[in-house]
């Protein structure tokens, strides 16, 4: 039935559809590392440009069914990104941000000097090897990680991850192994880049190092800030709205990416919390059902 | 040949120094990482072409246009796109931040094209010198001593005058220096206005050096001084002076034994391993927890 | 044998001796109070205890093991609770949310919990996390607060919300840093019932405080500090009698 519904839409909207669902991927889980544990990464196209590369070659030396193939570029980057979250992720704040930068940027010229990724021409990537079309194929990961966000904010990881993002000493006073967390969470983070990435290369199918340099770790984080920061309704509308945004400027051919550039500036100054941020769904629920709502008073923290 | 190197790798580090100090005074006042900084050393590069090549004004005049029409610049972005968020979480300038980067490199393009633009040869006749088996061009020399005057003149700045001192202050502590009286908002577009400047100056120096200007040059060279700067330590003048030093002579060497494909990353591989051994780069300030 | 046991345990920042060879113990059962006049180290000791500064020299023991140098997520796991003389609630997460975070410790399962959050036993855990948070809520008399936003909270409810929050890792010592800072007496006199009803409970109570009403009416002993060293140790009428103190900390008109 998903297969009629894909064949009665028109391949250019397809297209678009697809790209929608990967940049939601992707920016979902951004939203992990640095929406819920409040650790900025800049550079999280390299764990994109990893689960990519990782699938391409899985699909041209093994020729793995595709399903295992997406997983298994999703668990490569994760443990990529374990291995180099150890050392980093006690960096705090900018320190940390460069460092992920830093790393893409490593990882981008690795990649490009590599015999594997063929060097700077880039891989072909084959078609994968599936029943399921592509579009069903993203849907279905959509979805999935959809719902594997909603499950990690409401649970006792994501409270672990949330108390360590407002304040690391308070968390780690109330037991909060918080380099065990930062890094778990960065791999869940990476994880999803890793399977957006993998989805990314055979949906195009080709990719190269260079498609995934600053720019694009720039273009998740703010699609993730744009939505709103942390809420997971917010990163998928902030997600849909920059993925299709480059088609709907389209009219304005050579002016897109200045109209872009100075979109991203008007909405920040006059939406700085991102567009659906600071509207909190569970609390619009909470007072649907009868819940009592919440005081207006703001009194201001402090001591002496 | 290492001391033709070593010349080398200062004047290049030289040009990314200046970059990293408007990174670095920023930060050091906002704590915003300016991502459009970059761009501003781009806008710096073409505004000197501009006046050398249309204008026929010599390169030294051509460099001092390009300073004031960027210190505008650099006052009129925080105004627009900083101020309004000052309130507001740092990510969310630095989206703004990102923006004003996509803004400006993608007009540069509109307006010059995506081709490289060169300095006509006559903006600086360049010849070399022999010292003991090294070459060097007196156009590396300009740019080492133009470098040394401009960083001289911004520490005098900072640390003998009036607004060097409300600068320090605003740094060392927002609200107090604000409730001291200190006109908070002029120190900060000051800062900018002195950052953008050295940036507009870099641009037309390394423009002259590598003969090429172009829409995308701001990028590699903005995310390198920023490199610099944290690799100094953040907030640190002299740190940043260091860091952009450091970071030219060690490219330099780099390519010179060979690694030339892994150029772009030899920045980022010194920068990982410093904050490794000292997380708050080789002049920051270590920080105190505070409970 | 004492619950908590500080050994000559000293603290240097610079040149500035914070904490100097201090001797103190905490029975089990009791209510210690720590005073002393502002800059004294009193938070420090707290700090020092709970992991954020490791001493520089000496030893601090919990149930007859030492903790010194550990990390402040361990000893929390071993069973010290603690508040903030700066209220560090997570302000922008519900009370509830808070109180959860403080009951941390009390679960086990993690990412693959929130996985397969629809297991029976992630639920159970959940759910018995979510009692004990609410029990923790009550004893401070704010579950009727639990989706308010912390922030949102009166400073006083603010301060117990913190208590509720350190009581939710059911510890066998809470540290208390000012818990009637900037409260009204009748808010303090409420305050003193909850903290004695939590003795009760069964946790040992050590805290700071500047109230010396408040502190000479609730404690079981009073010990003294200044300039980083214990000055005095005892039960209230003793200390409030000592010379030492009065010179120190009460200063002549205080005495009554």
């Amino acid at each position: 039935m998903y297969q009629y519904l894909v064949n009665s839409i028109d391949p250019y909207t397809m297209q678009i559809l697809v790209n929608i669902g990967i940049g939601i991927i992707l920016a979902l889980g951004l939203n992990i590392i640095t929406g819920l544990t409040g650790q900025l990464s800049l550079g999280h196209a390299a764990f994109m440009s990893v689960g990519a590369f990782a699938g391409a070659l899985l699909t041209i030396k093994t020729g793995a069914p595709f399903y295992l193939t997406i997983l298994l570029s999703g668990l490569i980057t994760a443990a990529v990104a374990a291995a180099i979250g150890w050392p980093i992720l006690r960096l705090t704040g900018d320190y940390l941000a460069i460092c992920t930068l830093g790393f893409a940027e490593i990882v981008k010229v690795v990649f490009l000097n590599l015999e594997v990724t063929n060097k700077a021409l880039g891989l072909t990537v084959p078609a994968p090897n599936t029943t399921l079309s592509m579009p069903v194929t993203v849907l279905i990961v959509v979805i999935l990680v959809i719902i594997v966000s909603v499950f990690i904010e409401n649970s006792r990881f994501g409270r672990a991850l949330k108390a360590i993002r407002d304040d690391e000493i308070a968390a780690e006073s109330m037991g909060i192994n918080i380099a065990r967390y930062k890094v778990q969470s960065f791999a869940v983070s990476a994880f999803m880049a890793g399977i957006g990435g993998c989805l990314y290369g055979h949906f195009l199918g080709y990719i190269n190092p260079s498609d995934f340099g600053f720019l694009k770790s720039i273009d998740m984080l703010s699609m993730v800030v744009l939505g709103g920061l942390g809420s997971v309704p917010g990163v998928v509308f902030g997600a849909s709205l920059l993925s299709a945004a480059p088609e709907f400027l389209r009219f304005m051919s050579q002016y897109r990416m200045l109209v872009y550039g100075a979109l991203l500036v008007f909405l920040m100054v006059f939406r700085p919390n991102g567009l659906l941020g600071g509207i909190d769904f569970a609390a619009l629920v909470l007072r649907k059902l009868g819940v009592k709502p919440r005081g207006a008073a703001h009194e201001k923290q402090g001591g002496h | 040949m290492f001391l033709q190197q070593l010349i080398n790798g200062i004047a290049l580090g030289s040009t990314y120094a200046l970059i990293a100090l408007g990174y670095t005074m920023v930060y050091g006042i906002i704590s915003l990482i300016n991502f459009a900084h970059g761009e501003i050393f781009m806008v710096g590069a073409f505004v000197g072409l501009l006046m050398v090549s249309y204008f026929k004004m010599n390169l030294f005049l051509a460099m001092a246009c390009s300073m004031a029409f960027c210190m505008v610049l650099g006052v009129v972005i925080e105004f627009i796109a900083y101020r309004p968020l000052r309130k507001s979480s740092r990510l969310s300038a630095l989206i703004s931040a990102i923006g004003v980067s996509i803004f400006l490199s993608s007009l540069a393009m509109m307006v010059f094209g995506a081709n490289a633009k060169g300095f006509p040869d006559s903006a600086f006749p360049s010849h070399q010198i022999h010292i003991g088996d090294a070459d060097i061009s007196t156009l590396q020399l300009l740019i080492i001593s133009v470098s040394a005057l401009l960083m001289l003149s911004l520490e005098f700045i900072v640390q003998k005058t009036k607004i060097g001192k409300a600068m320090r202050a605003t740094s060392e502590d927002y609200n107090t220096a604000a409730l001291m009286g200190i006109n908070v908002n002029f120190v900060i577009s000051f800062t900018f206005a002195l950052g953008s400047a050295l940036a507009a100056a870099g641009g037309v120096l390394v423009g002259v050096l590598f003969n090429s200007v172009s829409f995308n040059m701001g990028l590699m060279a903005g995310l390198k001084a920023f490199a610099a700067a944290v690799l100094g330590g953040i907030g640190s003048i002299p740190g940043a002076m260091l860091g952009g030093l450091l970071l030219g002579v060690a490219e330099v060497f780099g390519v010179a034994v060979g690694y030339s494909s892994y150029r772009d990353a030899i920045a980022f591989a010194i920068l990982v391993l410093v904050l490794l051994v000292r997380p708050a780069g080789l002049l920051g300030q270590k920080i105190q927890k505070k409970v | 044998m004492a619950l908590l046991k500080l050994d000559n345990t000293t603290i240097r920042f610079g040149g500035l001796v914070a904490v100097n060879g201090v001797n103190l113990e905490v029975e089990e059962g009791e209510i210690l109070a720590l005073i002393g006049p502002n800059g004294a180290g009193k938070s420090t000791i707290f700090n020092l205890i709970t992991g954020i500064y490791p001493p520089s020299e000496g030893d601090i023991s919990f149930k007859g093991k030492s903790i010194a140098g550990l990390s402040p997520y361990i000893i929390a796991g071993r069973g010290i609770g603690r508040t903030f003389q700066n209220i560090r609630l997570f302000g922008q997460q519900t009370v509830l949310d808070n109180v959860l975070i403080g009951a941390h410790t009390r679960g086990n399962w993690n990412l693959s919990g929130a996985l397969l959050q629809f297991l029976p036993a992630v639920r159970k855990e959940e759910g018995r996390l979510l009692e004990l948070a609410i029990r923790c809520l009550t004893k401070v008399d704010l579950a009727h607060k639990a989706y308010e936003l912390a922030c949102n909270l009166p400073y006083g409810e603010q301060r117990r919300l913190e208590i509720a929050r350190a009581l939710a890792i059911e510890p066998a010592l809470i540290l208390l840093d000012e818990p009637a800072a900037g409260m009204n007496p009748q808010e303090k006199q409420t305050l003193l019932e909850m903290v004695r009803t939590i003795r009760n409970d069964g946790v040992t109570v050590f805290l700071v405080e500047h109230d010396m009403k408040f502190v000479m009416g609730l404690s079981d002993r009073v010990a003294v500090l200044d300039y980083g060293s214990k000055i005095a140790d005892g039960r209230p009428e003793e200390v409030r009698a000592n010379p030492a103190v009065i010179e120190a900390y009460l200063g002549k008109g205080a005495a009554h």
